[in-house]
């Protein structure tokens, strides 16, 4: 670990302030993630700013939806009333996700800036092009069982990265069409989920689209009809404390056995939560049976990519699709 | 003999409590980092980020002058360690020695890994941060890591257990009316205890120095230290009361432990050394990537032709690992033509070391596979194939087992897990989605007696203390041995006390091969036994004595009492006896050993586990949703911890049947998952309830308690029994530990 300097801070202006003026520094929040990398001298920011007195952890009804603050932890969030019976959804990834030990400490918005768990990001021994650019993709030809085949085309071959994002959090907000709202020098602005975090195309050690010093306020999730048909599927090599080789969050509006909406998004398959757009239009007004749903995992399959040791995903994704699906249309 | 008095488990001695168990989950018990030393300083490794090659150049000068620090020692600079450079001292005998490779001593490198530096700072943190600017360059060459591509440089050790055996013609198994022939792969594991590896080294004096170590035996490394540093052992003192897990990684003493000591010395400072979660992949052993061939024959009756198991197993560059992974074939089942051979691969890599169950939990893997493979061709069910085949006596040794109940365990297992639910059609039970199998498999490990000392004091209040130099890496030894003496003196357990794990106490072997509570509980019983004899002595001779011309035979020892067999009302307590005869305390000290009987009977433990499990064919997961464990280990002298330990045996077995695998990058020849994130050891969620049985006989040859060891059959065989009942929920046979989703889908999806 190299040395740095620690801040705390009271406000988010003095937050912003504190990052924006200085070139390595980084907010810390419940530090289950960077202080591990700074431990792997995988991340060496020269000064952390503590962001952990904000008033930034409500979680409060708003006249849309539901506000979260970026500061709550990940178990309030996964245990409050509001949550579970109208975004279960959210409350079943948070709770697939880390350990208990860890949601007591992680926050919503440390969840969304946690980086990928790529054995090859953490060992400074082995190329990665999102730790060090042009240095390689130690995945590629390596180790990718954990990693990516949605996403990762880039013009680039020396910037290539396969790694995935970690969260699963982030694939319940991101198919619930949350907003995040973030607060930097400039003033405050509202980032669409799925326009937070980015693919790695040609600057794979970009992992979202916050500019620099930018704070992450809360998080806004509209209401919706989909309480009553959801589900959180996460497929993993043990049963609890793993990260997910392939996770579907599903989300269905249904009237009789007629599907109204759908709203999906997959994890372990991209370098950012991979929310399924084009199948949910293809899901609307079908059936919910088993034989739509097949139809469904063909069209999101479609683009996606082996790179050896993780082609099991190419059946394994498209299965726990149809899984998923089957079972938020039988919940209620 | 066993003392048929002894260890009945009747209401007079009720399963006792873990001894040291209060201590534990308050944080009484200390672990040797937790020991406070004024003025300690703290040492960070540097490791070779290349498998194989040579040091070009070293700049420590940053690290040196950075806050704190006292020192970084690098090959250029580390004192010379006497004892290290004579040829007795570095080259250790091979197979299976002392550590041929040793720290700072030259430019080369052997493994990823390897420790190229020692950075010595006032706190951890400044040593961590300085430890960062020490830059290296290498000169590369090319490393082999990868065993599947080297396979054919296999040697075969030196050593008579590793040479290849053979019995009638190996080749008959070819011709038998049902063949098969089945490839097995075990990757690397890595032992993983939640307590990191170091040590805390302070010397007293010029000749002296005490140590508190992560060691499986103190004496083990007093002799390593007193040996490397040329001290007289009684100048070395080494402590280790309490460890956080061990499983074989400390089974030796490893070269930055020596490192370690030889800084300490040259900077007249304590210092002390705790490894990072991914130095405990690379500095501390693991278990070996071994591939495995097992080709069997078998007659339309079920009866065992012949067996042809061959392994082959990674070893360092640099040093010989060898471990039994072909012995279990000569001798668990009747069959007239045996062979094995075992072959080691030199890799660049450091060198493994024997890890829980060791390598029988890694041949039991390929032959009861095998042993279920066979019975599906044969339409055979698993446990009656296996009783076809049984062996009533040792058919390797030609003699007879001490004792041996393996066809009583398999009928308790197969009625507790409710084997008769289990169709032997593949596939055919299901539960919605999730198809159901249940599978078996035996396991079976040396039983032995070795030599120890004990020591026992008796003080006038009735409180007995028991010493030994043994250490406890978690099975609960202390219980075992406060059990022994209780059941022998007749002293409430809560007023007996067990003191180990330091190397001024009564000599004991290192723990490790399931041998303590044979070994060292029959030093405790018989110093017992001596301490009873004289207590019963001086309790007749004393004046007054209510006893008065009764027989030592006549006399019972009872509740902290002795009472006269026949009167009960004529008692004393035994700590009267010392106050009539004036004695502060009464002690007895004896050194204790098998003898013949070794000779004559083959001795092993036995067990049989069962497991019941879920798969879900669409997501490739599997879940072991019931598992059931019978151990033939003779008498159970402590039936709570032995419990305990059964349980986690086959939690170990759940990893290694399910979850757990170091991945090696051959290009790098590095781990890309040294941490306990993507190492995968089984979470509680994994494991199910677990119903421990035992036969509870005691052997009638092997020491006085009837006791065989047990830490290691809790493994062996378990992840055998989950691949088998993997194959009757799917019929598909995964061959490739562990059996991960992945490999799951592509087979059944």
């Amino acid at each position: 670990m190299n040395q740095f300097q620690y801040v705390r801070v009271t406000t988010p202006k003095a937050a912003v302030a504190a990052v924006t003026k200085e070139n390595n520094s980084l907010f810390l929040a419940g530090g289950t993630n960077l202080i591990d990398l700074m431990k792997r001298n995988v991340m060496s920011p020269e000064k952390l700013v503590d962001i952990n007195k904000l008033p930034l952890n409500t979680i409060e009804k708003t006249a849309t939806g539901l506000r979260i603050g970026a500061l709550a932890k990940n178990t309030a969030v996964a245990e409050h009333e509001l949550v579970r019976k109208s975004f279960p959804l959210l409350s079943m990834a948070l709770n697939a996700g880390a350990s208990p030990q860890l949601r007591n400490m992680a926050t919503v918005g440390g969840n969304m800036m946690q980086r990928t768990r790529c054995g090859y990001f953490y060992d400074t021994a082995m190329p990665c092009n999102k730790r060090e650019p042009g240095s390689g993709c130690g995945a590629i030809g390596g180790y990718n069982r954990m990693h990516a085949i949605f996403g990762t085309e880039s013009s680039d071959r020396s910037s290539k990265c396969i790694a995935v994002h970690p969260s699963d959090m982030c694939i319940a907000l991101v198919a619930l069409d949350a907003t995040v709202l973030v607060s930097g020098s400039k003033g405050e602005r509202r980032i669409p989920f799925i326009d937070f975090h980015r693919l790695p195309g040609d600057a794979p050690e970009k992992d979202n689209t916050l500019q620099k010093g930018e704070l992450i306020m809360a998080v806004d999730l509209p209401n919706n009809p989909f309480a009553d048909h959801s589900h959180y599927l996460k497929v993993r090599d043990r049963a609890s404390y793993a990260f997910a080789l392939v996770s579907v969050g599903a989300a269905l509006n249904l009237k009789g056995n007629t599907i109204q909406e759908a709203r999906l998004a997959m994890g372990g398959v991209s370098h950012k939560p991979w929310r399924l757009t084009e199948v949910e239009q293809f899901l609307r007004g079908k059936p919910a049976t088993e034989a739509t749903f097949r139809q469904a995992a063909d069209v999101a399959m479609k683009g996606a990519k082996g790179y050896g040791e993780n082609d099991f995903k190419l059946t394994m994704a498209p299965n726990t699709l149809i899984d998923a699906l089957k079972t938020a249309a039988k919940n209620a | 003999m066993p003392d048929p008095k002894l260890m009945k488990n009747d209401e007079k001695s009720p399963a006792i409590n873990r001894v040291d168990g209060r201590l534990k989950v308050t944080g009484g018990a200390k672990y040797f980092a937790e020991f406070e030393i004024p003025g300690t300083t703290y040492c960070v490794l540097v490791t070779s980020t290349i498998a194989r090659g040579s040091i070009a150049s070293m700049e420590t000068k940053k690290a040196e002058g950075a806050p704190g620090v006292l020192a970084v020692f690098t090959n250029l600079n580390l004192p010379k360690i006497p004892g290290l450079n004579t040829p007795e001292g570095n080259n250790a005998k091979k197979p299976s020695g002392g550590e041929t490779y040793q720290m700072l001593t030259d430019k080369k490198i052997l493994f990823a890994g390897q420790p190229i530096a020692m950075v010595i700072a006032d706190t951890l943190e400044r040593a961590q941060y300085a430890a960062t600017l020490v830059k290296t360059t290498y000169s590369k060459q090319p490393h082999q890591t990868d065993l599947e591509k080297h396979k054919a440089k296999g040697v075969m050790p030196q050593g008579e257990r590793n040479a290849d055996y053979k019995r009638g013609n190996p080749d008959t198994y070819k011709t038998a009316p049902v063949v098969l022939e089945a490839s097995y792969t075990l990757p690397i594991e890595v032992h993983n205890p939640m307590e990191l590896h170091g040590i805390l080294v302070n010397w007293t004096a010029d000749d002296q120095v005490m140590i508190y170590a992560k060691t499986q035996g103190v004496q083990m490394t007093q002799k390593a230290v007193a040996k490397a540093f040329k001290l007289d052992e009684k100048n070395v003192h080494v402590h280790t009361e309490f460890m956080g897990g061990g499983f074989g990684m400390g089974l030796k003493t490893w070269p930055q432990e020596i490192a370690v000591v030889a800084a300490a010395k040259k900077l007249r400072k304590p210092v002390k050394l705790v490894v990072s979660r991914d130095q405990m992949f690379t500095m501390v052993g693991h278990r070996p990537y071994t591939t495995q061939t097992i080709s069997m024959g078998a007659d339309k009756a079920g009866k065992l032709v012949g067996i042809v198991h061959e392994a082959t197993a990674e070893t360092a560059s640099y040093e010989d690992f060898t471990e039994s992974t072909v012995g279990m074939t000569k001798f668990i089942y009747d069959c007239p033509n045996v062979s094995t051979t075992y072959r080691i691969v030199p890799l660049d890599r450091g060198v493994p070391i024997w890890m829980r169950g060791p390598g029988e939990a890694t041949g039991a893997f390929a032959l009861e596979s095998a042993m279920d493979e066979m019975a599906a061709k044969l339409n055979l069910d698993p446990i009656e194939f296996r009783l076809r085949n049984y062996a009533e006596t040792d058919p390797e040794k030609n003699r007879p087992f001490s004792s041996k109940h393996l066809k009583e365990a398999y009928q308790l297992g197969a009625d507790k897990i409710g084997w008769s639910k289990r169709k032997n059609e593949p596939g055919a039970l299901r539960d919605g989605e999730w198809l159901i199998g249940y599978g078996m498999s035996s396991g079976t490990f040396n039983a032995s007696r070795g030599q120890a000392s004990a020591k026992v004091i008796l003080n006038q209040d009735g409180s007995l203390v028991i010493q030994s130099a043994v250490t406890d890496i978690g099975p609960g030894t202390g219980t075992a041995m406060v059990s022994i003496a209780h059941d022998v003196l007749g002293i409430p357990v809560g007023r007996i006390k067990f003191e180990m794990g330091d190397t001024t106490l009564p000599k004991a072997p290192t723990q490790g091969g399931s041998t303590i509570t044979s070994t060292v509980g029959s030093a405790v019983y018989d110093t017992c036994t001596a301490l009873k004899t004289s207590l019963a002595a001086l309790a007749i001779a004393q004046g007054n004595s209510p006893f008065m011309g009764s027989k030592a035979e006549d006399l019972v020892f009872e509740d902290g009492m002795i009472q006269l067999k026949g009167d009960r009302k004529k008692k004393l307590p035994v700590g009267d006896v010392l106050k009539a005869n004036n004695l502060p305390t009464l002690d007895r000290a004896l050194d204790s050993k098998g003898g013949p009987e070794q000779e004559t009977y083959s001795m092993y433990s036995f067990s049989v586990h069962f497991a019941e499990v879920r798969v879900n064919p669409v997501t490739g997961v599997v879940r072991v949703s019931n598992a059931v464990s019978v151990a033939d280990s003779g008498r159970i002298v402590s039936p709570k911890t032995a419990a305990s330990q059964m349980i986690g045996g086959v939690t170990g077995g759940i990893g290694m049947a399910l979850t757990e695998e170091a991945v090696l990058d051959h290009r790098f020849g590095r781990l890309v998952n040294n941490n306990l994130a993507d190492y995968h050891v089984p979470v509680s969620a994994d494991v199910p309830h677990i119903d421990t049985i035992f036969i509870d006989k005691p052997d009638p040859y092997i020491n006085p308690m009837g006791a065989k060891g047990m830490g290691e059959i809790a493994l062996i065989g378990f992840a055998a029994a989950v691949a088998n009942a993997v194959y009757n929920a799917t019929g598909q046979r995964i061959r490739d530990l562990p059996i991960t989703p992945d490999k799951v889908i592509k087979r059944v999806a």
